[in-house]
């Protein structure tokens, strides 16, 4: 398995919402083991490209490939079998009100796996300690957890099938900076040790410099630019400027070098 | 790949080997098949993970499992030869499992405590209604006073919703109904050669009983259910909570149009529901006993008093209160989750319904109490 092969494949995507045109011959490529962040100004299709690989929204036009799939033609028996090697992380959670956590961590292995309910709730219980949530936790409703423990919940229901890719849809929205830097923390580990491809769409710029490989910055329909984010805050198309060059983008920039000449 | 070439157990050795794929797909094949191995008493056990291919945090946490299970039994076990990054998996799960604690227990009930908390639930939530129409009524009598505050256009749109939206449906129900009583009496009455008394029977039990019954029972299916999804939804999306610090109470603008609004229709629907079931029983006495619509018209003024009119309708605003203040309770009692706006509206509709019927039985004993 060599690093540079494509876990995703997007090629010449077209999308028509809302009378206009979304992406218009939207080209992307997601290696494997990479995490990349998705970027772009409001209403540039973030969300819905996410949604589109996901299968959850179709595209006009255009080829998605997943796990060498090609996803816009798939039949239910494929889309099943992709189903079970990705996590999602959704950003309102979308956590089973009606469940507790334990079940909702559960959930997805009930649904693909044959394993007693012993060791689907001792693997579960591993993944939501792993996550770094308390233990008294499992038995609690969504609605009882807080903002945080919520997403973190998300997340340990995205893992819970070890899939080989994860996809973050602002993971980091509406939670303070420590429990983001923390989340942030979290999703890097989890790469590392198992080896995760991780698609995440943010407008986090902490954690763009902190977390991310490389990163697409989606405008005008099309990708503008995907490179790693220093090299990206480098390139002259105005979007991009506009998007990173504010006090923001640079404080974001600053905070990161500063970390990086301390270590 | 089967389990058997994921698992090799040499005994002679005391050597565990670990192959292939140690993942979630297999991990019920693995599971099996470390059960059926024979472990000795003692000692020491080496687990290889050599030429593991794959390994994800299921295998580990199936691995790290039988270490502890084997520890159990007085057997030492030795991990060897796993590739870097399986060797950071386990380490992680071994640390993860080592400060994971038990689930807290769930305490078992029986029936008593069951029966018991049941009870106390409902007899605490019959408070909370209480309260709930205390409030109302504190605030119906403060906006008085303050004609600004009326909301004219929500009252409006509650009437135009509840009223006229419900005119059709409750004009074939009733007109059915009374379709339905006529066959029914007028086949006893037949035999008796009594065919003009249909019209005494038909006024007095559409009029007094089944027009206010049958529409308070529509309405709260199709007006009491909506009511609580829609307070309860608004309440989930923090809708309730945005009114409140603007400075706009929900009552003011939620509850009371509502209320108010469906106090005004109800009555108006049941004299809707009056007109088409007595059409109802015209139309039958016509077709089956052979009543002309002269003697119908001319007969119904004579026998049926206005006073069972008066009652019928009489009835109407109590049922209107009953399932406007039980339909926006339940939209208010709605927490947090999408199965409880669901239970709440459910809970809504039998509850108007059960309380209708009370209501409606206690007015029949008062008035044969006053000989009405």
């Amino acid at each position: 398995m060599t690093s540079n092969d494509s876990i995703i494949e997007i090629k010449n995507l077209k999308t028509y919402l809302g009378r206009s045109w979304v992406h218009q011959g939207l080209n992307l490529a997601v290696k494997r083991g990479e995490i990349l962040g998705i970027v772009g100004g409001s209403g540039t299709g973030k969300t819905t490209l996410l949604r589109e690989i996901l299968n959850l929204t179709q595209p006009v036009s255009g080829s998605i490939k997943i796990f060498g799939h090609e996803l816009t033609t798939a039949s239910a028996n494929t889309l099943f079998a992709i189903q079970q090697r990705w996590g999602v992380l959704f950003q309102s959670n979308a956590l089973f009100s009606s469940l507790t956590l334990l079940d909702n961590v559960i959930f997805p292995l009930n649904e693909h796996t044959l394993l007693d309910y012993e060791t689907m709730k001792d693997l579960a219980l591993l993944k939501i300690l792993m996550v770094g949530l308390p233990i008294d936790s499992a038995l609690k409703y969504p609605a009882e957890l807080s903002g945080g423990m919520q997403k973190r919940a998300g997340l340990a229901r995205a893992i819970i099938l070890d899939p080989e890719l994860i996809f973050l849809d602002e993971p980091t929205a509406g939670l303070d900076p420590n429990t983001a830097a923390g989340l942030d923390e979290l999703i890097l580990n989890l790469q590392s040790t198992m080896g995760l491809t991780i698609v995440m769409v943010t407008h986090d710029l902490d954690s763009l410099w902190r977390i991310t490989n490389r990163v697409a910055f989606l405008g005008q329909g099309v990708v503008l630019c995907i490179d790693n984010m220093a090299k990206l805050v480098k390139n002259p198309n105005p979007l991009i400027q506009a998007f990173f060059g504010g006090q923001r983008g640079r404080a974001a920039e600053e905070g990161y070098q500063h970390d990086q000449h301390e270590k | 790949m089967t389990a058997q070439d994921s698992i090799h157990y040499d005994s002679e050795k005391r050597q565990f080997n670990c192959r292939g794929d140690w993942d979630l797909a297999h991990l019920p094949h693995l599971q099996t098949f470390i059960a059926n191995i024979p472990w000795p008493r003692a000692g020491e056990i080496t687990v290889n993970g050599e030429s593991v291919c794959k390994m994800d945090s299921a295998g580990a946490w199936l691995i790290v499992q039988l270490q502890h299970n084997l520890k159990k039994k007085g057997l030492h076990v030795l991990l060897t030869h796993f590739p870097d990054e399986s060797q950071k998996l386990l380490h992680i799960i071994e640390k993860k499992m080592s400060d994971e604690t038990t689930l807290p227990e769930v305490k078992k009930t029986n029936l008593f405590s069951i029966v018991g908390a049941s009870t106390v639930v409902q007899l605490a939530e019959f408070q909370e209604y209480l309260v709930f129409v205390g409030r109302l009524t504190y605030e119906a009598l403060r906006l008085i006073l303050y004609p600004t505050h009326w909301r004219w256009k929500s009252l409006a749109s509650v009437l135009y919703r509840t009223g006229y939206q419900g005119l059709p449906i409750i004009a074939l129900l009733s007109f059915l109904i009374g379709v339905v009583l006529t066959y029914q009496m007028g086949l006893q009455l037949r035999n008796y050669g009594a065919n003009i008394y249909i019209v005494d029977l038909l006024g007095l039990s559409v009029l007094r009983e089944f027009a206010p019954l049958i529409t308070a029972i529509m309405v709260s299916g199709r007006t009491g259910s909506a009511f609580t999804a829609s307070i309860g939804m608004m309440k989930l999306n923090q809708e309730i909570d945005a009114l409140t610090t603007l400075g706009v109470t929900p009552a003011e603008l939620l509850l009371l149009p509502r209320i108010i609004g469906l106090f005004i229709s109800l009555p108006l629907l049941t004299m809707w529901s009056d007109i088409f079931g007595v059409l109802g029983g015209m139309v039958m006495s016509n077709t089956m006993l052979g009543i002309t619509w002269y003697d119908f018209l001319h007969r119904f003024p004579h026998v049926i008093p206005l006073r069972s009119f008066i009652i019928g309708i009489g009835k109407a605003p109590v049922f209107a209160l009953i399932i406007a203040s039980i339909g926006c309770f339940q939209g208010v009692q709605v927490k947090n989750s999408a199965d409880s706006v669901g239970l709440n509206t459910t809970r809504s509709v039998v509850l108007a319904i059960f309380f209708i019927i009370v209501a409606d039985a206690i007015f029949s004993i008062i008035f044969s109490k006053m000989k009405l």
